[in-house]
């Protein structure tokens, strides 16, 4: 059942950095960060890779292999031929830390500019009342495990390091979305998500959509429907009439 | 030597779980300045693997439920030895709790009405579980994240500085508390990602690290899960206690080998799942015990029918509490009785139509399929026990989380007693808010209260560094890896599921040899982002908190929850009023006894006399 796999893992800092090659034991059942771990504790004890579930929960084991943005932990070597050479890759759009380790904080810092959940003032703890059916919505995107992976391949930020100030990526053009979707949020997040979060930037190629790991409809359930209220607002010429006769804001 | 990063802090939550999030939102509200560090990035803490629920008595499912009900199930999944007061407090607060999270963002399923839905549990009388399907701990830590940034976006419009009172250091280890006389002064540490070292100086000290679960070899527990935080509080002088107390939970996956121990939750068996050995057979029947014979179906029909009617039928012995369930598994597989990979088949697919149990549980059919082949729709799947959780930990004060330390808290898996000798599912989630939020406030009282604040030692920092740094000065010693192997080895076979006289004397004897090997690991290249130097800190702590969870494990001859004792096989109502206390000194590791406190009369009137005269002693009755 075991084998011998050939691998090719980069390795460098900020400075700079090269792929390497390794011959590994490889057994049945095992996914990519198994190996990444067995490469640890036999041929390379400094080898730096996040990750912490290995159960697909958690997004951190985040990478590209083959030139795929994927979890570690959810890419079996099963889906490979014994031959092939493997090649694994820290992710692109983010500035490197060491090896397959890369500086995310992007992510944290768009995060922070989505303005949070706003409750409705006259709701106790205890009183919140919403159906299922309406829930469902913003569920989906609450699934996220913020794994990053639908920001790493986003064409508008994956070479277009310029776009970074405007653009918030899919995965928090989703969680304006997401509260926007929200039942009992009283906030309107519709010019927000065109003016502040670049929503605009979205071409709707998909990509996002086609990494994500827990297979959320990124671009249909979210971005397209947000595109469509900001076109609703924007863009239509009854609405816009209205706004110059009347001064709508 | 290069400058030393230096913060000063009123607060410090070590830990970015369920308990520590909580915790610091609390601290923070009381309008102290708060950190938060943890090793993993902020988000991606053990709490998001649960899966379940969270347990809160609002009686959405079933009127009946309220806190007596919730108390006396915790009580009797302890099997008694639970501290009462920590578990009153848990089941009167628990649904404010989960009410809160509803202001702060989550989207819980719901029932008809829109009220929040609530599901079964083992050893839950009535349904409790609040839940998003199976995926609850990725809402919760979510939900305390974006709490967070919300306390952040309010200091932005107030300071026009998003850290000004609360600060989250990401990627960072705490290897040693600080202080000053017997006071808490503060915590030295690590960036993980650069290797630099950091003093904060801090009069509080909140730790919410988790478990212990990496020194086990199968365990449901990530990286992060190396008792940090109960070794950091011993080594301060605290003590710990219930140690000998882990909970293997009885459904880990089996197959394939890398994934051996990864959990499979238990709302599988809440929702319909029933487990089944290789001849086929329902054999949770044969193994429902003395205590909890009046509550659990003996035959299949009735099992059956109790999912549609609760009121008449007794509960399916599926839904035992956890340490029944994972000891009658053990023996299935002892009696050659098992799956093919060493387990037995746990199957919903003949339960519940393939669209329900996709919507119920989307979790583990994307997990089984991804990582096993397995469309648990229409197969069954192959499942174990697995290290899952640590029932011992910081002996605190209830009320407000402190240790015996001034300065020091603790909260969530890291602290003890709430539990018991054994957790319920779903009493987790609900442990880290509510203990969270009262240590954040006692934190908040201690530090107010407070006259001159306490300052950190400079021969701390300077010994702090030396250990930190020891690995990369020697050479030729070991491989912090291969040490770490032979202890989660060690472990498992010696003071795991099963326990023997012998096999811990024997575990505590290569305890000894590991110390000794682990005075001379050696790592290779520098200090930015290095797992192995990582491991080889980490590694200092796993040794600590495994010896004290064998000592303890010896001393205790009786079998009650997560102890099981081949050589003792009885609850002992003697031992019931016994706590193991561990404290380290240059000596090691003592562990004495300790009386436990009586009982409160008015919550011992929960219960049915019949039922306390089941874990009471004679004495205690009369």
């Amino acid at each position: 059942m075991s084998y011998q796999g050939k691998f090719r893992v980069w390795r460098g800092d900020d400075s700079g950095g090269a792929l390497e090659d390794f011959t590994v034991e490889v057994n049945e059942g095992e996914v990519v960060l198994d190996i990444i771990h067995r490469l640890q504790a036999t041929q390379a004890p400094d080898l730096a890779v996040r990750w912490n579930c290995k159960a697909g929960k958690c997004g951190s084991c985040s990478a590209e292999i083959n030139g795929r943005p994927r979890l570690l932990c959810m890419t079996r070597m099963s889906v490979f031929q014994e031959s092939e050479t493997i090649t694994v890759t820290p992710m692109r759009t983010f500035p490197i830390i060491r090896d397959l380790v890369t500086d995310v904080s992007f992510n944290y810092t768009k995060a922070r500019e989505v303005p949070s959940f706003a409750p409705p003032k006259d709701l106790a703890p205890g009183e919140y009342r919403m159906q299922q059916v309406d829930v469902e919505r913003s569920q989906e995107f609450r699934k996220c495990i913020e794994c990053f992976l639908c920001q790493n391949t986003c064409h508008v930020v994956r070479d277009h390091e310029e776009n970074k100030e405007a653009f918030s990526g899919p995965r928090f053009l989703m969680r304006v979305a997401e509260l926007e979707m929200h039942p009992l949020d009283t906030a309107d997040r519709v010019d927000q998500a065109q003016d502040d979060h670049g929503l605009g930037y979205c071409n709707i190629t998909k990509c996002c959509s086609e990494v994500c790991p827990e297979h959320i409809h990124i671009t249909d359930n979210a971005l397209i429907p947000m595109k469509e209220r900001v076109a609703d607002r924007k863009y239509d010429p009854v609405v816009w009439l209205g706004n110059k006769l009347f001064r709508r804001s | 030597m290069p400058e030393l990063e230096r913060h000063s802090f009123d607060v410090l939550v070590i830990g970015a779980g369920g308990a520590g999030l909580r915790a610091a939102i609390e601290a923070r509200e009381h309008g102290l300045r708060t950190a938060v560090l943890c090793k993993s990035l902020f988000g991606k803490a053990h709490t998001v693997m649960a899966e379940g629920g969270i347990a809160a008595a609002m009686g959405n499912a079933n009127e009946s439920d309220n806190w007596q009900v919730h108390f006396r199930d915790t009580m009797r999944g302890g099997k008694f030895l639970n501290n009462w007061r920590m578990a009153e407090l848990h089941a009167q607060e628990a649904p404010q709790r989960v009410w809160e999270l509803e202001t702060y963002g989550a989207l819980f399923d719901r029932t008809k009405d829109g009220r929040i839905s609530q599901r079964n549990f083992g050893g839950h009388e009535y349904p409790r579980l609040a839940h998003v399907g199976d995926r609850t701990g990725l809402e919760l830590i979510r939900t305390l994240q974006q709490k967070i940034v919300s306390l952040q976006q309010d200091d932005f419009k107030e300071f026009g500085d998003y850290e000004e009172r609360l600060r989250v250091f990401q990627e960072f280890t705490v290897t040693e508390l600080a202080k000053d006389g017997d006071r808490i002064s503060g915590a030295f540490g690590y960036w993980r990602e650069s290797g630099r070292f950091v003093l904060f100086e801090a009069p509080a000290v909140i730790l919410a690290t988790g478990g212990i679960g990496k020194s086990f070899k199968v365990t449901s527990n990530s990286w992060e899960y190396t008792g940090d935080g109960h070794a950091l509080a011993m080594r301060a002088g605290a003590s710990l206690i219930n140690m000998e107390f882990i909970q293997f939970h009885p459904t880990g996956m089996v197959w394939p080998p890398s994934v051996k121990g990864i959990l499979v939750t238990e709302s599988v068996r809440g929702d319909g799942g029933v487990l089944r050995n290789s001849d086929g057979k329902r054999f949770m029947f044969d193994y429902i015990p003395e205590v909890f014979k009046d509550k659990y179906a003996d035959n299949e029909a009735e099992a059956d029918r109790w999912y549609a009617d609760q009121a008449n039928n007794r509960r399916p012995p599926e839904l035992l509490p956890r340490d029944e369930v994972a000891r009658a598994i053990n023996s299935e597989v002892k009696a050659g009785r098992g799956s093919p990979h060493g387990g037995v088949f746990l199957d919903v697919s003949t339960r519940l139509p393939a669209e329900e149990i996709r919507r119920r549980l989307p979790s583990m059919h994307h997990q089984f399929k991804e990582l096993a082949d397995v469309d648990i729709t229409a197969q069954p799947m192959e499942v174990g026990p697995t290290c899952h959780y640590v029932m011992g930990g910081v002996e605190v004060d209830p009320d407000t989380g402190s240790s015996s330390v001034p300065g020091l808290f603790a909260a969530g898996e890291v602290s003890g007693g709430m539990h018991g000798s054994n957790r319920l599912g779903g009493n987790s989630l609900s442990d880290l808010l509510v203990f969270g939020r009262r240590a954040g406030a006692g934190a908040a009282e201690y530090v107010r209260a407070l006259g001159d604040r306490p300052v950190v030692p400079e021969d701390t920092v300077t010994e702090a560094r030396a250990t930190a740094l020891k690995p990369f000065q020697e050479e030729g010693g070991e491989n912090p890896y291969t040490l770490h192997m032979e202890l989660q080895q060690s472990m498992n076979d010696l003071v795991g599921i099963i326990r023997r006289a012998g096999e811990m004397e024997e575990a505590l004897q290569r305890l000894e040899k590991l110390k000794e090997r682990a005075r001379s690991l050696t790592v290779e290249g520098h200090q930015q982002f290095n797992p192995g130097w990582h491991l080889a800190l980490d590694l200092r702590n796993m040794l600590l908190v495994s010896e004290c969870v064998a000592k303890a494990a010896l001393l205790r001859t009786e079998s009650r929850g997560g102890h099981t004792r081949d050589d003792h096989p009885v609850m002992d109502a003697e031992w019931r009023r016994k706590l193991l206390v561990c404290t380290t000194s240059d000596e090691g590791v003592r562990v004495e006894e300790k009386p436990q406190i009586p009982i409160r009369s008015d919550l011992l009137d929960l219960f049915e006399r019949t039922e306390l005269e089941k874990y009471l002693t004679a004495e205690e009755l009369s």
